[in-house]
This record gives structure tokens, C-alpha cells and sequence, in this order.
């Protein structure tokens, strides 16, 4: 196996993920394109780990932790908005625009 | 016959001494890789969000799949009963309590596609051609892995465990409280008053 076809599998990921961070309206889609990304970076850590020592895949657990805390977080600000603009659309929160 | 057999014979242990795992888990790489590829493009294109949703489980799971061909049992692990168990289960109830339209509905995008592909492709390219200009060819020695008990064993868990709970375990503690913090702000944000 080479050490790129994890990496370039994980670049794709990212990258899907990117696209939909910018393309997705609805709040929980966008958390799920977060997810996506985040997967790519715990492959890429978990490939090194091979490679450079056992440290890779104590920081992808922290990582999948992390994920975790940030999924809970990010539902809760996503359902907070629901509540006070009835709707996800992360579009429609333009209040900050001049 | 005889000669079949004969190849057989000659083929099998070589195979099985010198590539050791290498063919099928390149074929298991291969299959997996195109679906989970297919499976992130569905989650970002359909218009379904509880579709999108299930095409993450398929995702996820080939993550998990990529762990296990690398030799990191524990975390493969881990990422199943997390993301698979815990993760998902979330992004269903986010789905239902915000109301999102069930079925298909064609309000889940904005209008920026023409500069979401425009910044996919550059990024794509450009890490592309770092991956392939810094590493190029090179192979996947498992070099790390070489002091611990291999496969068959739990030595790979064991020298996680001992990462964790001996040099890293200040940061283990710290995601201890980060998680307690999550928890705590998770609930104030969504609780009524």
C-alpha cells in the first residue's frame, strides 16, 4: 500500500466536504460537510501515525472527541436559531450586514 | 490437473510470504474508496436530509474500514461506537426537532454552486500536487509499529493506552473538562426558560 493513496483518498474527502460547507443553506447540513472534513484530517493522522509513531492515533481519538463535543455544541446553536428565526437557513442570518 | 495444482502451490506461498496483505487489502482500499468518494458526494448533493444523513453512516464506516487497514484497531473501533452509535444519532434528532423538510425539498442549497466547485477544484489541485510532489511513490512501511506485538495480538491497544495514560495524559484530562464544558454549554444553550 502507499502512503498517498490514504492521503490523496483523504484530500478528496476534504475537499467534498468544503463544497459543502459553502453550497449547504441548511444549518445541519452544514455541521455534516464539517464532519466530512474532519474525518479527512483523522485519516491523514491516523496514516502518519504509521509512520512517524503511536502519538498519531492518541490525537485522532482527541480528535473524534473533539468532533463529538462540537457535533453536541453545534446542534444546540443550530436548534437556538431555529427557535428565535423558525427556520435553519444560515443564509438568512444577515443581522451583522451593514 | 497435476499442473494446476502445481501452480497453486508455487503462487499461494509466495503470495501469502511476500506481498503478506498487500493485494487485497489494495483491492479492499480500492472498493471502499469509491464508495465512500460517491457516498460524500451524495451527502453534499441530494436533496433529502435524512438521505444525506445515511449516506454519512456509509462515509463514516468506510473511515472506520480505512483504520482498520492501517493497523489501528482501537481507534476503528472507537470511530464505530462514536461517530456510527453517538454521532448520527444526533444529526437524526437535529433533524427532527429543527423541522426539516422530510422528502425531497429543493430549498437546501444557496445559489453559490458555480464558486463551491470553483474553490473544490483549485483546493484539489493544490493538495494534490503537494501530496504527489512530497511523497510521491513511496510506500507504507508500518516502520512505527515495529517495536510492538504485531497483528493477533492487542499489542497495538496497549501501546495506545500507554500514549495515553503516560505522556499525553495532561491533554486526555484537559478533553476531559472540554467535554464537561461542551455538555454544560450544550445544555444551557438549549434548555427553555
Amino acid at each position: 500500500m502507499l502512503l498517498n493513496q490514504f492521503l490523496l483518498l483523504s484530500a478528496i474527502l476534504f475537499t467534498i466536504g468544503v463544497y459543502g460547507v459553502i453550497v449547504r443553506k441548511n444549518g445541519v447540513l452544514v455541521l455534516m460537510s464539517i464532519e466530512l472534513v474532519l474525518n479527512a484530517v483523522n485519516i491523514n493522522l491516523i496514516v502518519f501515525s504509521t509512520y512517524w509513531g503511536i502519538a498519531g492515533q492518541v490525537f485522532a481519538l482527541f480528535t473524534i472527541a473533539i468532533a463529538a463535543a462540537e457535533v453536541g455544541v453545534g446542534l444546540a446553536i443550530v436548534l437556538l436559531i431555529y427557535r428565535n428565526q423558525r427556520s435553519v437557513d444560515i443564509d438568512e442570518l444577515d443581522e451583522l450586514k451593514g | 490437473m497435476n499442473s494446476a495444482a502445481l501452480i497453486i502451490a508455487e503462487v499461494v506461498p509466495r503470495v501469502t510470504r511476500e506481498t503478506t496483505f498487500d493485494v487485497p487489502a489494495n483491492v479492499v482500499f480500492a472498493v471502499q474508496a469509491v464508495v465512500m468518494i460517491f457516498a460524500a458526494i451524495r451527502v453534499v448533493t441530494t436533496k433529502n436530509i435524512v438521505h444525506a444523513a445515511l449516506w454519512l453512516v456509509v462515509v463514516l464506516g468506510g473511515v472506520g474500514l480505512n483504520y482498520i487497514l492501517l493497523q489501528a484497531e482501537f481507534v476503528a473501533v472507537t470511530q464505530f461506537l462514536v461517530y456510527l452509535g453517538a454521532v448520527i444519532v444526533l444529526f437524526l434528532f437535529g433533524v427532527m426537532l429543527t423541522r426539516a423538510p422530510l422528502g425531497v425539498s429543493d430549498d437546501l442549497d444557496n445559489n453559490q454552486k458555480k464558486i463551491g466547485i470553483g474553490v473544490g477544484v483549485a483546493l484539489l489541485g493544490v493538495l494534490s500536487y503537494a501530496l504527489i510532489e512530497s511523497f510521491g511513490r513511496s510506500k507504507l512501511t508500518f516502520a512505527a509499529y515495529e517495536g510492538v506485538a504485531g497483528p493477533n495480538t492487542n499489542g497495538r491497544t496497549q501501546a495506545v493506552s500507554d500514549a495515553i495514560f503516560g505522556q499525553y495524559l495532561i491533554p486526555f484530562e484537559m478533553l476531559s473538562l472540554l467535554l464537561l464544558a461542551a455538555l454544560i454549554g450544550a445544555i444551557v444553550l438549549a434548555r427553555r426558560d
